[in-house]
């Protein structure tokens, strides 16, 4: 570690600079030198970092360069390896959330920090450190969560709530602290377009106030836009700090990764649209769970030759549509239609062998097996498609070791030893691997949920190439996706998934962001229901 | 001959609902303990030996609550701690439970034992009928009652009792707010565990007074199943646990009517109602998973 | 001091073989500190308890006899285990297939020939896996927790066995003794020719080879053991669970109760109140203790089987209760588990520090 050392002060002599003009008065947090370790690994290495009163201040970083680990040392919820955090000007021990939040320091969590079976009220309850009564509580949420325009029913059970709404218990909670810093971790991932515009009101509303804002997002266009100021943070260190509104999405996203960014394009070659592949035919399904959602005569043609795409936010009914297509929820026969033949009864293996071939949202306990190798997990889904991995119900092991040095290979999947197990890859390794799986099989459809979801930007263009190419090759591609920059990217055709309904697929010519947005709101809903 | 009836019901609901309530209290905490039985029939020998020894019933009690805790607090370090498997851990805490109750009981089998005496309550055993059979029972039938009031209480009226649901419903999020899920949970699963105690207690100092090997036959058992019963509320606990005293007291009267019924067969019918019982409970699948802890039986490994 | 936890990345070979070891060790450390406490000399204890049944020919036999129905139900256990799918009912299968298997020499005592004993042991297999399909059908069916049924379902055969054996069942000529009939020559698994080990030995041993093979080889095995570690994945993979429940209870019942059958025709030779001294419950340790592995099971299953043996040794020499046995049983299944806990985590030991994360408003 000793020359890693040496190099990081050169790297970051400029931004230390940065940092030491910065500092004032109107200083709230100043972070200095901090550094955490996992094991083998440095999540953050002498970090720096200031933030002003009233700033709404961009945290960018790659998947892994560190994000998370600094904020939750903020937060409390990590205790630093080293360096020192001034709040105030004052030196800070913040040894748990409580102690974040009596200082005035709030969050906003990725991956909500709710509980689904509470009500509001008992959601916000357990963040306060005196909630006092309910009935006083109800009264000022109601009351907040009105002035902020982000109305809420305190009696409300969060699992019956919709994401957007979940995120508003959230931001009250915080809210209802008066916090002087707010941290909020890709709080517009999960937002239609529109929602995130009235976010964003609310955002620039608090910094006039006073509040600061630690934004920590990859939608580099959001940044450019709202954010004053924005510090970089690769391999766990600062490597930049900019104004973003002096810089555009394609600097800031260099700037990330260290490097140009490979631009994917679709457009660069015309389809040539062939038969159709995969029909949904008035798919319907009630939801299986309280906590899932039914699909609604969901109609779908997919041909060869293209990528269409299904965008929506999360929760929507895009699981459930991948279910019934893959063949783990069996569904009516008519409602499925691969090549010609009705299927919604059939197996996944019966799919597969009709030249099908999916990946799912969930990489590990879904698309693989976390504790088995990768020459086992490409037995997962190719045992039955003629592969030769199974004679006589013995696997071969052999042969799925073949196939496991070809598709590493071919996918540049990278690893620390020889087939490993998938747990031990990170993200964007263990979607090359098992994108590559089915890649590998040249399927003639190909239905993808969030393809690269959670993946770094490298390997997300590799992904994003590798489907297009799949389709120009002749094959249909199904892409379902959160990530309306990926939509746009690589899709030909665009539908819009809403409460289990589905808008007819256009264009993407025809169609803007504002228009996926009102769809993704509701309006692919009322177009499924006058279907 | 309907009082006396009723009385044996109450008798033999007691323990049933003095495990179950704890168990349920573990369980809304987001941990599965299944080994209820072995912490209950450890109770059991525990506060046998103790009260023979000293003479006190009192002390029998307490260090039935003792051992039971002692149990479970070994079952906590390793499903908490350890993050060991919670199904085969509270299996091999039955186990050991059965083992070393029939260790320490050995010394005690035939010895006639000592019975909690009956507390009557002034002026309200005086009443006809409901006086004998409410008002004239041991302090443990009291408890049982005070146990499941608390507990409905502290669940769903104090903060800690949301707390504690909060870290059954969702582990991360409750340990992202700076709750310390294995501390709160270890105290849940302290509290089944002298609940389970204090149930092994009553058998052998209420029910039956005398030390019998596996004397509780499966009652810890039963009062799982009795929590998913409850659909994990403490009021229906008590439904449940004298539904099933009644069902196991059957074996005891028709003896004395003279049925023309295998025994075996009236025995076993506490079983067979449990799995009747799940069955139903289970087939409504909705019910059940709106209600199930989110978190039960799941590990938690914090991430520092 | 706070014990930490850290993932290891990937599962430790090393561990994996090791655990079991250490917990064996651990448990004998545990052992000779409770004959300690209860005044006897503990490494003696420890020789009488674990060494000396190994020395002596007629005790090798007999632990070789005590671990065959052990080793027999844990292989069908293991099945289940590593399936996800918690029969704990073995017990239960293994009375039930005894039940049946005995039908045959019970009920028509005159049908005495060479099918005789293969047809007991296809009606004990039977026997047994209805029994554990019952709460295997439950599960599929209506989503019940098999854990309780398949438990339940052990008192209700025990109680079945005790009212055949002093009901129906009962031996007209036996003086009123609640025991069945003697079963004929036919109906008795004989000894190896030249040894005083039953057929069951050998019967066993092959069992264990085959389920070895399946569960190591074949797309089966593969299947049963994706299952267990994530069924999402298994169902991807176009496993069905349901299917895969129905089958893990149908083996390991079918080999409880060829268990059973073999132990009331070899080692009985009738049926008795009891016929089983917990060998269904014994077994779920064996299962664990032998990681759910075939090869591992067999040597487990000697453990254990040691562990009858010996209890009967030192209460027999030193007058400490043979019920120190179960005990040693349980502490070695905890000691397993928490062994277990090394294959996927490191363990950290960290001084008293201002605890990150854990420290807490409550």
């Amino acid at each position: 570690m000793g020359d890693g050392v040496a190099e990081t002060v050169t790297t970051t002599g400029d931004a230390g600079a940065g940092r030491q003009g910065r500092s004032g008065k109107d200083t709230l947090l100043d972070a200095r030198g901090l550094t955490k370790r996992f094991g083998d690994i440095l999540a953050n290495d002498r970090v720096d970092l200031v933030i002003n009163r009233g700033e709404i201040h961009a945290l960018l970083g790659e998947n892994g360069a560190g994000k998370s680990t600094l904020v939750k040392m903020f937060y409390g919820s990590l205790e630093p390896d080293g360096g020192e955090i001034l709040w105030q000007g004052n030196r800070v021990d913040i040894g748990n959330p409580a102690a974040a939040r009596d200082l005035g320091i709030g969050m906003v969590f990725q991956h909500f920090s709710l509980f689904e079976a509470l009500s509001v009220v008992e959601n916000i309850a357990l963040a306060l450190p005196n909630p006092g009564r309910m009935s006083e509580l109800s009264n000022r949420i109601q009351t907040v969560s009105r002035d902020y325009g982000l109305p809420l029913n305190p009696e409300d059970i969060v699992a019956d709530l919709p994401v957007g709404i979940r995120q508003r218990i959230e931001i009250v909670r915080c809210l209802l602290q008066e916090p002087q810093l707010i941290i909020m971790d890709e709080p517009t991932s999960v937002l239609t377009p529109q929602e995130a515009d009235l976010l964003f009101l609310t955002l620039e509303r608090l910094a006039k106030e006073g509040c600061a804002v630690l934004y920590i997002s990859h939608r580099l266009e959001e940044v450019k836009r709202i954010c004053h100021h924005a510090t970089i943070l690769r391999h766990g260190q600062v490597v930049r700090e900019c104004d973003p509104t002096k810089e555009t999405p394609a600097s800031l996203a260099s700037m990330m990764v260290g490097a140009d960014v490979a631009s994917v394009s679709a457009s660069a070659q015309k389809p040539v649209i062939g038969e159709p592949r995969l029909a949904l035919k008035n798919l319907s399904a009630k939801a299986a769970t309280p906590f899932a959602t039914a699909l609604n005569n969901v109609s779908l043609d997919l041909r060869a030759g293209e990528v269409v795409a299904i965008a929506g936010v999360a929760g929507n009914g895009q699981g459930e549509l991948f279910d019934a297509i893959s063949g783990e929820m069996p569904v009516a026969a008519d409602m499925v239609v691969l090549d010609g033949k009705p299927c919604g009864n059939r197996n996944i293996t019966w799919r597969r062998r009709q030249n099908a071939a999916f990946v799912p949202e969930e990489r590990l306990g879904h698309g693989a097996v976390p504790g088995m190798k990768l020459s086992q997990n490409i037995v997962l889904t190719r045992h039955s498609t003629g592969d030769k991995l199974v004679s006589a119900a013995f696997v071969s092991t052999a042969n799925a070791g073949k196939m496991e040095q070809r598709i590493k290979k071919i996918y540049d999947v990278r690893m620390s030893h020889d087939d490993p197990e998938a747990r031990s890859l990170s993200g964007g390794n263990l979607q090359k691997f098992v994108v590559g799986r089915e890649l590998d099989r040249k399927p003639g459809v190909l239905i993808v949920n969030q393809p690269t979801w959670g993946v770094d930007a490298g390997a997300a263009a590799l992904i994003r190439q590798a489907l297009i190419d799949l389709a120009r090759s002749g094959s249909a591609v199904l892409v379902i996706s959160q990530d309306l920059d990926e939509i746009f990217e690589i899709a030909d055709r665009i539908a819009v998934i809403s409460r289990g309904y589905l808008s007819a697929a256009e264009p993407t010519d025809d169609m803007n962001r504002e228009r996926v947005g009102l769809l993704m709101a509701g309006g692919a809903e009322a177009q499924g229901e006058v279907a | 001959m309907f009082e006396a009836v009723l009385l044996t019901v109450i008798t033999a609901a007691t323990p049933l609902l003095i495990a179950a309530i704890g168990e349920l209290v573990v369980e809304r905490s987001g941990v599965l303990n299944l080994g209820v039985e072995g912490m209950m029939i450890m109770g059991a020998v525990v506060g046998f030996a103790v009260a023979n020894q000293t003479g006190s019933g009192t002390l029998g009690v307490i260090a039935a609550i003792a051992a039971g805790m002692a149990m479970s607090a070994l079952f906590g370090f390793l499903v908490l701690v350890l993050v060991t498997n919670q199904v085969a851990t509270g299996l091999a805490l039955t186990i050991l439970g059965v083992g070393f109750s029939g260790l320490i009981g050995e010394a005690f089998i035939g010895i006639p034992g000592l019975r909690l005496p009956d507390l009557y309550i002034p002026v309200l055993s005086e009443i006809p009928f409901f006086g004998p059979v409410f008002f004239q029972q041991d302090a443990l039938v009291y408890i049982s009652f005070a146990l499941v009031i608390a507990v409905a209480y502290f669940l769903f009226r104090t903060r800690l009792g949301l707390v504690l649901r909060s870290v059954g419903d969702n582990h991360g999020s409750a340990h992202a707010l700076g709750y310390s899920v294995i501390r709160i949970r270890y105290a849940a699963v302290l509290f089944g565990g002298a609940c389970a105690g204090l149930a092994g207690a009553y058998m052998s100092l209420a029910y039956t007074p005398q030390w019998v090997e596996n004397m509780t036959a499966g009652r810890g058992w039963i009062a799982l199943a009795l929590v998913v019963f409850s659909s994990w509320l403490p009021l229906r606990v008590v439904i449940g646990a004298y539904l099933f005293g009644a069902v196991s007291v059957l074996n005891l009267h028709a003896q004395a009517v003279e049925l023309d019924i295998p025994s075996q067969l009236l025995s076993s019918l506490p079983y067979l109602a449990t799995i009747l019982v799940l069955v139903l409970i289970s087939a409504n699948r909705r019910l059940t998973l709106v209600n199930t802890p989110a978190c039960l039986g799941k590990p938690f490994v914090p991430d520092r | 001091m706070r014990v930490e936890l850290v993932k290891r990345k990937e599962h430790s070979r090393k561990m994996a073989l090791l655990s079991p070891l250490i917990a064996v060790g651990l448990t004998a450390i545990a052992a000779g500190i409770i004959f300690s406490i209860s005044g006897h000399n503990p490494l003696s204890g420890l020789y009488k308890f674990f060494i000396e049944p190994l020395t002596q020919e007629w005790s090798f036999n007999a632990t070789i006899a005590k671990a065959t129905p052990l080793i027999l139900i844990a292989c069908g256990l293991s099945v289940c285990y590593l399936s996800n799918n918690w029969n704990i009912g073995a017990e239960g299968q293994f009375i039930v297939g005894a039940l049946f298997g005995s039908a045959l020499p019970i009920l028509m005592p005159d049908f005495e020939n060479a099918a005789t004993l293969p047809l007991m042991m296809v009606f004990g297999v039977i026997g047994g896996a209805l029994w554990a399909l019952i709460p295997a059908v439950l599960k599929t069916r209506f989503n019940t927790n098999e854990i309780l049924t398949s438990l339940m379902l052990v008192y209700v055969a025990s109680l079945l066995l005790d009212y055949l054996v002093r009901g129906p069942w009962r031996d007209p000529g036996g003086y009123n003794f609640p025991e069945s009939a003697m079963f004929s020559d036919a109906a008795t698994l004989s000894t190896i020719p030249g040894t005083s080990l039953s057929f069951a030995a050998p019967i066993t041993v092959t069992v264990a080879i085959v389920l070895a093979v399946i569960l190591g080889k074949t797309l089966k095995g593969f299947e049963i053991r994706v299952m267990g570690e994530s069924p999402r994945a298994g169902s991807f993979a176009g496993f069905s669970a349901k299917k895969l429940t129905l089958f893990s209870f149908a083996t390991a019942g079918g080999l409880a109760g060829l268990a059973g059958t073999m132990e009331v025709s070899g080692a009985l030779n009738q049926l008795l109140p009891t016929i089983s001294p917990g060998y269904g419950f014994t077994a779920i340790i064996v299962a664990f203790l032998g990681r759910l592995n075939p090869f591992g099971i067999i040597v487990a299953g000697f453990v254990l089987a040691l562990s009858y043996i010996g209890g009967e040794a030192v209460q027999s020499a030193m007058g400490v209760s043979n019920k120190i046995a179960s005990v040693i049983q349980g502490l070695l299944l905890f000691f397993v588990l928490a062994c277990d806990t090394l294959i996927l985590y490191r363990i950290r030991f960290v001084g008293r520090r201002g605890s990150a994360g854990e420290a807490s408003h409550v």
